[in-house]
């Protein structure tokens, strides 16, 4: 029981986190071109900063 | 540490952004090419491609505009347009909270399912407790949240004294959490909280596959959209000139019109002579040569000029603008098509429904009490959710029209891959349809020098003719002849030295029947015909479509003789020099008779055919009207994506009424048990959780491209 007390709290925080990552991500447009990023990996030598 | 920062920021404000769509990117290498290519002009600090929507965001100084980024991008190989701003940003943000609402729910989704698992197997006492109103805290926020969608849908058509598939989701779904809320206080019973999560998930699932399918596909469209003249060159009474918005053009004004350009306004010929390329406005592929006092119409793009046209009519007053109002007339009647999944639900929400009370009433008169008669028929309403089906047809439609935009045919909405299944009948335009719709240079008389040299010459100038002959010879191979002093004398074509021989490249002297230039390399002159030729492979796109049982015909504007050609060389029934008027009077004979039209058209004078047909498909190249008035858009100089839009979106109604027959036969399964009373929250979710995978799965078939 009091392993749960520990371990539910940081399941359910881990769980958050995931969730408050995913809506930075799309804030942040990281969704906007998946196709592009999908390219990009092909640019041989991207010298320019990201 | 702040100093230059301040720097960068002043720095920054002198910048501007640009957005220019780019429809010719096709691959990694094209991002490479045109973000190092940009960044290396002076004046432009940064570019950035965003390849899905094809689409690059320039970051440069003031000194430069639009027109020069235009310029620059066409040296590195890609036609663009500058954009205004994103008139589809609607689109988005819906998609939007719904990935959020998902996101959400999927989270309560897998913390719920992990205490609920932990109650099934076994967890008892004051654990199962904890865990309830672990749950509970969960769920309610995620089903505030994530509920919205369905409940602000529910709550719009009860109003209204209708009823739709949202209408079960919210009462199942507030019933469940309701009830589980209850039992968490009581401490005792089963929790359904897991069930009303996972339900809200698979839904949710559904509605986001299918908005994010619309705006990938509008954001592919709004990439071909807004080539048509929306501003002119205005002459002020100063002699300056300026340029001005369509809409903001008034009678009386001199506009300034040169090769290339295209109309902003209807208006008459004051200065210059040149021709006129109507072929989006009447369908005719000939130019019409103009001169001083001729009338010329907005949307026809000037072939060689320069000409003053002082406007008389302008925005809502234009031939276009009647066309416009004649299309929206048209759009009617298709804007009374029901979706199958709305139809579905026209039949299955009532059912659900009754369902549910009758397993209540059953249940009380049985004697059960009526907690046990509630807990029952919330099971009902649950189990007969539509999980599989909200699923069904989103999931089938979002792969077919990922496959066929693989394809190069882009399809609005799922409504008009719906329609697209049902077409019988086939009417094609000619100008710019069947054909490519621009000029190509016949180069089969020309000599390698004579190759060179009109290269040399055609590559410096903007003229709709020396664009196509440059491509022609550049896709040949051609290498540029040397030639200097090259200079470009408005209506009298180019002129330069090579080698000491003086050459010219220009309109030919007599008056041709079709598009011509004249080739001079000293004495010798050789004449270089255009012709619109037919798609290349546009008898094996009407073949495929004959293999379907469709039957087409063309229906064009223009010229009997120009029409016979190609419904010759197709094998296909045509009329010829119909009008707008015309066109909008055949697809209503053919709709009396039964026949579900599929219309295939260009030009603006297609607009009100394509908004009235059953189905409608335009090419990329078309004017905005009828891109706006198109169920699907196909890019490219083939036309099998037409006959391809049919295969396929038979096919997915094929796979959608097979989900629909799975979804029915899972409830035909889970229903009973649900009215027996012996359906626990593990098997609801199992069930539903299993249903839902087998739709996507069986969905998923699609993505295998037939040849």
């Amino acid at each position: 029981m009091s392993g749960l007390l520990v371990l539910i709290p940081i399941a359910l925080g881990l769980g958050l986190l995931g969730l408050a990552m995913f809506f930075w991500a799309m804030r942040d447009g990281q969704f906007e071109d998946l196709d592009g990023a999908a390219q990009r990996i092909l640019i041989d030598d991207e010298d320019e900063e990201g | 540490m702040t100093a230059p920062f301040r720097q960068q920021d002043l720095e920054d404000s002198a910048l501007v952004d640009t957005r220019l769509t780019v429809p010719g990117m096709r691959c990694a290498g094209c991002i490479a090419k045109i973000e190092r290519g940009l960044a290396e002009i002076e004046g432009i600090d940064a570019a950035r491609v965003n390849f899905s929507a094809k689409r690059v965001a320039v970051r440069h100084s003031q000194g430069l505009d639009q027109g020069d980024l235009v310029e620059a991008l066409r040296h590195l190989g890609f036609e663009a347009q500058a954009l205004a701003e994103n008139p589809l940003g609607s689109d988005d943000k819906e998609s939007r909270a719904l990935l959020r609402a998902l996101a959400v729910a999927g989270f309560g989704m897998m913390n719920i399912m992990l205490l609920s698992v932990s109650v099934w197997s076994g967890a008892g006492g004051v654990t199962r407790d904890l865990f309830h109103w672990l749950s509970a805290i969960i769920a309610l926020p995620v089903v505030a949240y994530s509920g919205r969608p369905f409940f602000a849908s529910a709550w719009m058509a009860l109003r209204y004294g209708r009823t739709n598939m949202d209408v079960p989701i919210s009462i199942g779904v507030l019933l469940a959490t309701g009830l589980s809320v209850y039992e968490t206080f009581a401490g005792d019973g089963h929790a359904y909280f897991d069930s009303a999560v996972m339900l809200l998930f698979f839904l949710l699932a559904g509605r986001a596959l299918d908005a994010t399918m619309r705006t990938k596909t509008r954001a592919g469209i709004g990439a071909l959209l807004s080539k048509m003249g929306k501003s002119a060159r205005v002459l002020g009474p100063d002699g300056g000139t300026s340029e001005v918005k369509a809409e903001d053009l008034q009678p009386g004004t001199i506009m300034l019109v040169a090769s290339g350009d295209a109309l902003a306004a209807d208006g008459v010929i004051e200065k210059g002579r040149g021709s006129l390329d109507n072929s989006m406005l009447t369908g005719e592929s000939d130019p019409a040569s103009v001169e001083a006092g001729s009338v010329v119409h907005a949307g026809a793009i000037a072939l060689s000029g320069p000409m003053e046209v002082r406007v008389t009519a302008a925005s809502s007053d234009t031939v276009i603008a009647e066309i416009a109002r004649l299309m929206d007339e048209a759009g009617q009647s298709r804007s009374r098509y029901t979706r199958i999944a709305d139809r579905a639900s026209r039949l299955y929400a009532p059912a659900v429904h009754s369902l549910a009370l009758l397993a209540f009433l059953g249940w009380m008169l049985a004697g059960a009490g009526w907690y046990q008669s509630l807990v029952i028929a919330i099971a009902v309403l649950i189990i007969t959710c539509p999980c599989a089906m909200g699923l069904a047809v989103p999931a089938a439609q979002v792969v077919t029209s990922g496959a066929l935009i693989k394809r190069g045919l882009l399809v609005k909405d799922g409504s008009a891959l719906e329609r697209l299944a049902e077409v019988d009948i086939a009417i094609f335009d000619k100008t710019g349809t069947l054909t490519l719709g621009e000029p190509q240079a016949d180069l089969s008389l020309l000599g390698e020098k004579q190759r060179q040299v009109a290269l040399a010459l055609a590559q410096t100038s903007r003229h709709p003719l020396s664009r196509s002959l440059a491509d022609a010879l550049k896709s040949e191979g051609t290498r540029p002849a040397q030639v200097e002093d090259i200079a470009e004398g408005e209506g009298q074509g180019l002129a330069g030295v090579s080698q000491g021989v003086p050459v010219s490249l220009g309109r030919p002297e007599e008056e041709t029947t079709g598009m011509a230039s004249l080739l001079r390399i000293g004495p010798e002159e050789t004449i270089i015909t255009f012709a619109d030729g037919l798609r290349a492979d546009a008898k094996e796109a009407l073949a495929r479509l004959s293999q379907q049982g469709i039957a087409s015909r063309i229906l064009s504007g223009d010229r009997q003789g120009a029409v016979e050609t190609v419904a010759k060389a197709l094998d296909v029934p045509a009329t010829a020099e119909a009008k707008p008027q015309d066109k909008l009077a055949l697809l209503e004979e053919l709709r009396s008779e039964g026949r579900k039209v599929l219309m295939v058209g260009d030009g603006i004078n297609d607009g009100p055919a394509l908004a009235a047909a059953h189905a409608s498909i335009a090419p990329g190249s078309a004017s905005d009207v009828s891109q706006q008035a198109a169920d699907a858009v196909f890019t490219g100089k083939a036309l099998m994506p037409v006959a391809l839009a049919i295969s396929h979106a038979r096919r997915c109604m094929a796979i959608v009424r097979q989900n629909f027959g799975l979804a029915v036969v899972y409830n035909i399964c889970a229903v009973p048990l649900a009215l027996a009373g012996v359906v626990t929250p593990l098997i609801a979710a199992i069930a539903m959780s299993g249903s839902s995978l087998i739709v996507v799965g069986n969905s998923l078939r699609l993505a295998k491209v037939k040849k």
